[in-house]
């Protein structure tokens, strides 16, 4: 029920404005975008797919900054391990 | 998969987890909320209890909207469906909720014309391929889906449909979470908070709870590390006697949420009074019903249905178990009685219920990244 | 306690849940019964509801050692000669899909109940149901497809029957085949004999059948680029018993998918499964469409896979000879037989996590063979 998806709008409906053809992962459907009129979607940006519909716009920029937090803390867990084996060694 | 396969990067949730575990206070047991069921499936499907440190437990809140839908609505929805003329469309995950004489799957079974579909939109399609037939759309969910459903009804009004209708079983978030703030018997520490009902809503109507009742709000997304990450930034604010609101889903969910949605839901839909919740009893002002300007959308105005209020059955603890008291096999009848072929209450038969995922998932090992913890203390 | 790779400590489970668990595999295993009055669309779905219904009813009535072992294949002795003897029947909707049609499926789809159990499979009889109205032209085609499938797999029709029912009933055309193979290899095959250490593979991507099917049918507006991988495997099948003839069983993953298939092995044999997300061959389009659709690829029907299991050291040999063969060129080992929970499949997730495989409940994929 909470299932949303992310994918990638392709192309718009010429003649219906609220539709347009996203793809998930090869998958190709059409979706209802109304929900974004204030700020509509265009090919090749991304969007939440919940039951049909586009909820909400992926903000590429935020999900660079969210991804950069995990690199982070995942290089950060890296480095200490290392630390933690060359302390072992001596 | 983009934007799915980066957040369920395993080495990261080992990272997250150790700097989890070290936020620990020792000797400290930590009580986290995750509202949304969607959140309990992700939970389950991945085994993430098992990267979390023994004392921090996730309980299981009543954020899984086909599990709150009592018995009496199932009838009434039934009860609509087995009209000759009505055909009844529905999500996959309603059909197997057992009202008081089985579900739409035995319904089904038994010739009424129950057909599932995918979106709202797929009943529209069904309304005009059948003219002489009344489409009657079983709408459930959150402030997530209501838009989606209010989408539908405008879209029916300008295309004139005649045979489309909702029957309405939309409920709203804040006052079931704020039942459970005020509910005797929980102590939480902080709330995981829905990622997709904040799409629409936003993260604004959650500050009552870290203002209010001092306990921190992460909205989270749904991949693993989105959630072990939210359980982080909880623990941080823990840790630092913080209680705010954050923002873990920022690249979905915006801080004002979608006015548009909200607009949408605000033309076609208005709160009931009050509304019974399984488990939970009866809130006020949490669901949503038809409003006037639509009502030749109204299926619960166009046919008459029993109204009739149905109690649980005895041995149902779904209550419990949905207000995060008990966990699912601590619930009496969990795995006897009531197993997913045989549910006796909505946490099983739903996938995102608790009892569910526990059942199908299982928890077989409870393993503790112990280097980290100890990585943490150093 | 132990300490894996990782530097992860295995904590006791509290004693009261450790109660619930072994609760729930009491009942997993108990002697099924099936409760419903009627016949609903879960008793066809090829999971809990219909392993219970063949157990409690036609199991139960028909009781004989040659149906009991319940695998795709009855192996008989007829005079002297070693017969293998099945049937199928096939109710897809819609007839006609990218990558092939109901007459392919129901040629195939038995010669490869055939070929999993060591057989070479020889004669099919065929048995249409058709529906008054049913355009002749349509029987024509998928009579066609059953031709050049038979003779792809080296097989002949050599009886049938036909039935024609009122309009309304039999949604165009619904088709049996009962074939017949002769087990003219010393194997013996069967799910039960998988023991601890033996390797499970896949011969390729799974869930390409069910997810075109669910697309084809126009419901759900979705297009992709997949198509159903229906195919006769007896060659498939007949390389790899050259090459390994230590294989222990065979199965025709169809519906209920691989999860189906992994859950007969553990129940047959009485052993554990474990398998790896990781190393489960998904194409990228099933997988967003599942994803798209929030079901799993597990339970997705195939019709063109087979899953084999091994003994360990034979894993290597049999995982190159299926992918020297076109059919199996994206074979792989996803997994293997442990003794561990005996009975109880799991997944170790692409995350770590390890989660429950269980028979599916419910029906999400209605007719798709």
């Amino acid at each position: 029920m909470c299932l949303g998806i992310p994918g990638e709008v392709v192309e718009l409906h010429p003649e219906q404005p609220d539709l347009a053809k996203v793809n998930v992962s090869g998958v190709r459907r059409m979706i209802n975008i109304g929900l974004l009129a204030d700020d509509p979607p265009t090919p090749g940006e991304w969007v939440l797919i919940h039951v049909g519909f586009a909820l909400s716009k992926i903000d590429e920029g935020e999900a660079a900054a969210a991804m950069a937090f995990l690199e982070g803390i995942g290089q950060a867990y890296e480095d200490e391990i290392a630390a933690l084996r060359e302390s072992l060694i001596e | 998969m983009r934007f799915v396969d980066e957040f369920r990067d395993a080495d990261k949730a080992h990272a997250l987890a150790a700097k989890i575990a070290a936020l620990c206070e020792p000797g400290r047991q930590y009580k986290l909320m995750e509202v949304c069921g969607g959140h309990t499936h992700t939970i389950y499907k991945h085994g993430l209890e098992d990267y979390l440190p023994e004392s921090i437990t996730l309980v299981h809140g009543p954020g899984c909207p086909v599990c709150v839908i009592p018995m009496g609505r199932v009838d009434d929805a039934i009860h609509l469906a087995s009209r000759p003329d009505v055909i009844m469309t529905s999500f996959g995950d309603m059909m197997r909720v057992p009202g008081s004489n089985g579900s739409f799957f035995d319904a089904k079974a038994n010739g009424t014309d129950i057909r599932m579909v995918y979106s709202p939109l797929d009943s529209l399609k069904i309304a005009r391929q059948n003219p002489d037939r009344q489409v009657v759309f079983m709408a459930i969910g959150f402030e997530t889906t209501a838009p989606s459903t209010a989408v539908t009804m405008l879209r029916a009004a300008t295309e004139g449909l005649r045979n489309f209708s909702v029957f309405c079983n939309h409920v709203t978030i804040i006052p079931a979470i704020k039942a459970i703030l005020d509910s005797p018997d929980l102590r939480l520490d902080g709330f995981i908070g829905p990622g997709h009902v904040s799409t629409v809503i936003g993260c604004r109507p959650y500050e009552f709870i870290a203002r209010d009742y001092g306990k921190p709000v992460v909205v989270a997304g749904f991949e693993p590390l989105d959630i072990l990450q939210s359980i982080y930034m909880l623990m941080l604010q823990l840790s630092q006697g913080r209680s705010q609101v954050e923002n873990q889903y920022s690249r979905v969910v915006p801080w004002d949420g979608n006015t548009v949605a909200l607009k949408a839901i605000g033309e076609t839909m208005e709160l009931r009074p009050y509304f019974e919740w399984r488990g939970l009893g009866f809130i006020s002002h949490s669901a949503l019903k038809v409003r006037s300007a639509y009502e030749s959308m109204d299926a619960e105005l166009l046919f008459s249905v029993p109204g009739v209020r149905v109690a649980d059955p005895k041995a149902c603890q779904c209550g419990e178990v949905l207000k995060g008291v008990l966990k699912p096999w601590e619930c009496k009848v969990f795995g006897t009685a009531c197993t997913p072929e045989t549910p006796i209450g909505t946490c099983m038969v739903s996938p995102e219920g608790a009892c569910a995922a526990y059942y199908n998932y299982g928890r077989m090992h409870r393993t503790r990244v112990a280097e980290a913890a100890r990585l943490g203390a150093s | 306690m132990s300490v894996d790779q990782g530097g992860r400590r295995e904590l006791p489970v509290l004693d009261r849940e450790q109660q619930v668990l072994d609760r729930i595999d009491r009942a997993r295993r108990r002697t099924p019964r099936v409760r419903e009055e009627r016949i609903t669309m879960s008793h066809g779905s090829g999971g809990k509801a219909t392993q219970t219904l063949v157990e409690a009813i036609f199991l139960d009535s028909f009781r004989n050692d040659l149906l009991e072992p319940l695998e795709d294949s009855a192996s008989l002795l007829l005079d002297g000669t070693r017969v293998a003897f099945t049937t199928d029947s096939y109710v897809v909707s819609p007839l006609f899909f990218p990558g092939g049609d109901i007459g392919d499926l129901a040629v195939n789809g038995t010669v490869n109940d055939l070929s999993v159990s060591g057989a070479t499979p020889l004669y099919l009889s065929a048995g249409f149901i058709l529906e008054e109205g049913f355009p002749v032209a349509d029987l024509t085609r998928v009579v066609s497809s059953m031709r050049d499938a038979a003779a792809r797999a080296g097989v002949s029709v050599v009886t049938g029957d036909t039935k024609v029912v009122q309009r309304g009933k039999a949604d165009g055309c619904y088709i049996n085949t009962a074939g017949v193979g002769l087990l003219s290899r010393s194997v013996s095959l069967g799910v039960a004999f998988a023991r601890p250490g033996d390797a499970i593979i896949v011969s390729g991507p799974i869930g390409d059948h069910g997810v075109t099917i669910m697309l084809a049918r126009g419901e759900l507006d979705i297009e992709a680029d997949v198509s159903s991988d229906t195919a006769a495997l007896n060659g498939l099948v007949g390389s790899l018993l050259d090459e390994v003839p230590d294989v222990r069983a065979m199965r025709d993953a169809t519906r209920g998918g691989v999860a189906t298939i992994l859950n007969e092995i553990a129940r047959a044999a009485g052993v554990g499964v474990l398998v790896s997300e990781d190393d489960i061959p998904v194409r990228e389009e099933v997988r967003g469409a599942c994803e798209l659709l929030g079901i799993d690829p597990m339970y997705v029907a195939c019709e063109g896979r087979l899953v084999a299991v091994v003994p360990a050291g034979s894993a290597d040999r049999a995982v190159a000879t299926l992918r020297a063969h076109p059919l199996g060129a994206q074979a792989a080992v996803i997994g293997h037989v442990t003794d561990q929970q005996p009975g109880i499949v799991q997944l170790k997730t692409a995350f770590g996590g390890t989660r429950i495989v269980d028979l599916l409940v419910g029906d999400p994929l209605p007719r798709i063979c």
